[in-house]
């Protein structure tokens, strides 16, 4: 090999570059544009490998907690709305389980209904998210916009529903604040054969491609004990194996009727992530075909006049109706003081919402268990050794939503 | 399903004889047990260990502040049992103007980040954790904003720009 004289050769070149135990610090973030979230990732790297990483979080930070315990109990469900906003649905509803169980609040069994379909939605769009931004993010993104037009016909049944695509503010306490529309069976239906189209064409384009399957599998592996003791939930806690899901280990709402199957992965890593979120779309369709046939007739609103606003024609036309209104909006529902932990199965896992009343109109405390808290104080553990491309992926696959996980 | 809330309490109490078991008709039905400070740690690790109650999971831990009363803050260990399916709240009331409770970090890793946060939402500190700084708020922020002294609209001025390089938020790696 000819060689310009003077010059160091190549090996020589990278000798003086590189020590062995040179360790190089790196910031990746806050605003990186392969991740989905403000979240900086302070690597110290030894080439392209992670020795170590500490994950900051808090660029989302706006005091939900604070914020709630200002406000009336009704105040706090639009901010629920923007904890998880890739399933506002779902927040809003555990939300709500929480505040009427502290309240001893029984829903009408139609609204209970209504509620499963609502959240199943919900995790549906949310999934979608999940999978479609973690495939584009790694290159495949035609699967990716193929996955958000997919969520596009979701939002569509969501906005039927609510009248709002994202921020829905849909659970009062007590019910939801309308009924279902009434061609909701064939909407849905429409709705999830082409979700069922877009699904089965990314399973074709993904889930055995070589270069995906490469990127995926073996990375961000996190054994079953450590998944439990870091306090993982949802999928990333089934990928480990463990058959753990809210809306089975303790049943809510109607999940106890209804037929479906929890998937669980055995090597921990993110393609069990992925795959697992993939079966989960198809059982929660399942699950809201079968409540759609379920559902029974009825109110979709509790009547109880301590939590519930009176209807409208009382208020302007009865005295009563008017004082209950007044004291409801300005005083707020005076729940029982005490308090409550209520977990439900959010899009990425345990949503609990520790909840303390005094017996005024206004929360005392408000807490939240956000399930992606959790998963980000893992994902230090899950890079640990692995390629700093890995981070992409093994982000992507925890979903952290910033809302939620920032509060 | 696992045990029913009162047996899981009877075996609870058998295991803690020093625990408070509260009523269940005063906690809607939930199981909750109130331990004292100095006994925190010895009993959150018996629970874990104990294998008819199985506490391998620490769902969530967080704090309240009670302003005005004493003992002002209670922080609030949510576990729960993959194997048995039971839930169990572990209360553990602490006061002063600097409280400091146990870290629950060497029992389940999901503390490392909750105890971070209840430290920075509440100025509780954890004994023996072993990187307690705050999480949500920024190094420089002063106080405690969860608590319920804390003023509502306060502003703080904006943060001096740090040089990531030279002043690292964590601590830099010795011997380069």
């Amino acid at each position: 090999m000819r060689r310009v004289p003077g010059s160091t050769a190549p090996e020589q070149f990278y000798e003086n570059q590189r020590g062995d135990d040179e360790i190089m610090e790196i910031q990746m973030g806050p605003s990186h544009p392969a991740s989905h979230g403000t979240i900086k990732f302070n690597l110290k790297l030894d080439g392209e490998t992670i020795v170590e990483v500490d994950v900051e979080i808090g660029y989302l930070h706006r005091g939900f907690e604070k914020m709630c315990e200002q406000g009336t109990w009704n105040h706090c469900f639009p901010y629920a709305d923007r904890l998880n906003y890739a399933s506002p649905l779902l927040n809003n509803v555990g939300f709500a389980l929480a505040v009427e169980k502290l309240a001893g609040l029984e829903t009408p069994e139609r609204c209970q209904y209504i509620r499963v379909i609502a959240g199943e939605i919900s995790r549906i769009s949310d999934h979608l998210t999940c999978l479609g931004m973690g495939a584009s993010e790694i290159g495949a993104l035609s699967a990716g916009f193929y996955m958000l037009e997919a969520r596009e016909f979701l939002y569509d049944l969501v906005e039927a529903i609510t009248g709002a695509r994202l921020t829905v503010t849909y659970c009062r306490l007590g019910g939801v604040t309308n009924d279902l529309p009434h061609d909701m069976r064939e909407r849905t239906a429409t709705a999830f054969a082409s979700v069922r189209n877009v699904v089965r064409d990314c399973d074709k384009l993904l889930s055995r491609n070589r270069i995906f399957v490469d990127r995926m599998a073996g990375v961000g592996t996190l054994d079953r004990d450590e998944a439990i003791s870091l306090g993982l939930t949802g999928p990333l806690l089934r990928a480990a194996g463990v058959e753990y899901d809210v809306r089975k280990a303790y049943p809510y709402l109607v999940y106890d009727r209804l037929d479906f199957m929890v998937p669980t992965g055995s090597n921990g890593d993110n393609y069990d992530r992925f795959m697992i979120r993939m079966v989960e779309i198809e059982q929660s369709m399942r699950i809201v075909e079968q409540a759609l046939q379920q559902i029974p007739d009825g109110p979709v609103m509790a009547n109880d006049p301590r939590f519930v606003l009176p209807p409208k024609h009382e208020v302007y036309g009865s005295i009563e109706g008017l004082m209950n209104h007044f004291k409801l909006v300005i005083e707020g529902q005076k729940v029982p003081a005490g308090e409550v932990y209520v977990a439900t199965e959010g899009g990425n896992g345990e949503l609990g919402f520790y909840l303390v009343s005094d017996g005024s109109g206004r929360p005392y405390r408000v807490r939240v268990r956000p399930p992606c808290f959790y998963a980000m104080g893992a994902v230090g553990r899950m890079l640990q050794g692995a390629m700093i491309a890995d981070v992409i992926t093994t982000f992507g696959q925890v979903n952290m939503i910033g809302g939620e996980c920032d509060r | 399903m696992g045990l029913t809330p009162e047996d899981l309490l009877a075996r609870v109490a058998a295991l803690l004889p020093h625990a408070t078991v509260l009523p269940l008709g005063d906690t809607r039905g939930q199981a909750v047990v109130v331990v004292a400070v100095d006994r925190a740690e010895a009993s959150l690790r018996a629970l874990r260990d104990e294998s008819a109650l199985r506490f391998d999971f620490l769902a969530d831990l967080s704090a309240v502040d009670y302003h005005g009363r004493t003992p002002r803050y209670e922080v609030v260990y949510q576990l729960a049992s993959h194997p048995h399916h039971h839930r169990l709240r572990v209360k553990v009331p602490v006061d002063g103007p600097d409280p400091v409770v146990p870290t629950a970090s060497g029992l389940w890793k999901s503390a490392l980040w909750a105890e971070r946060e209840a430290f920075d939402m509440f100025g509780v500190r954890f004994a023996g954790h072993p990187d307690l700084r705050r999480i949500l708020m920024y190094p420089e922020f002063e106080g405690h904003p969860l608590r319920k002294d804390y003023p509502l609209n306060q502003r703080w001025p904006l943060v001096p720009e740090r040089d990531p390089i030279t002043e690292p938020w964590y601590p830099r790696t010795e011997g380069r």
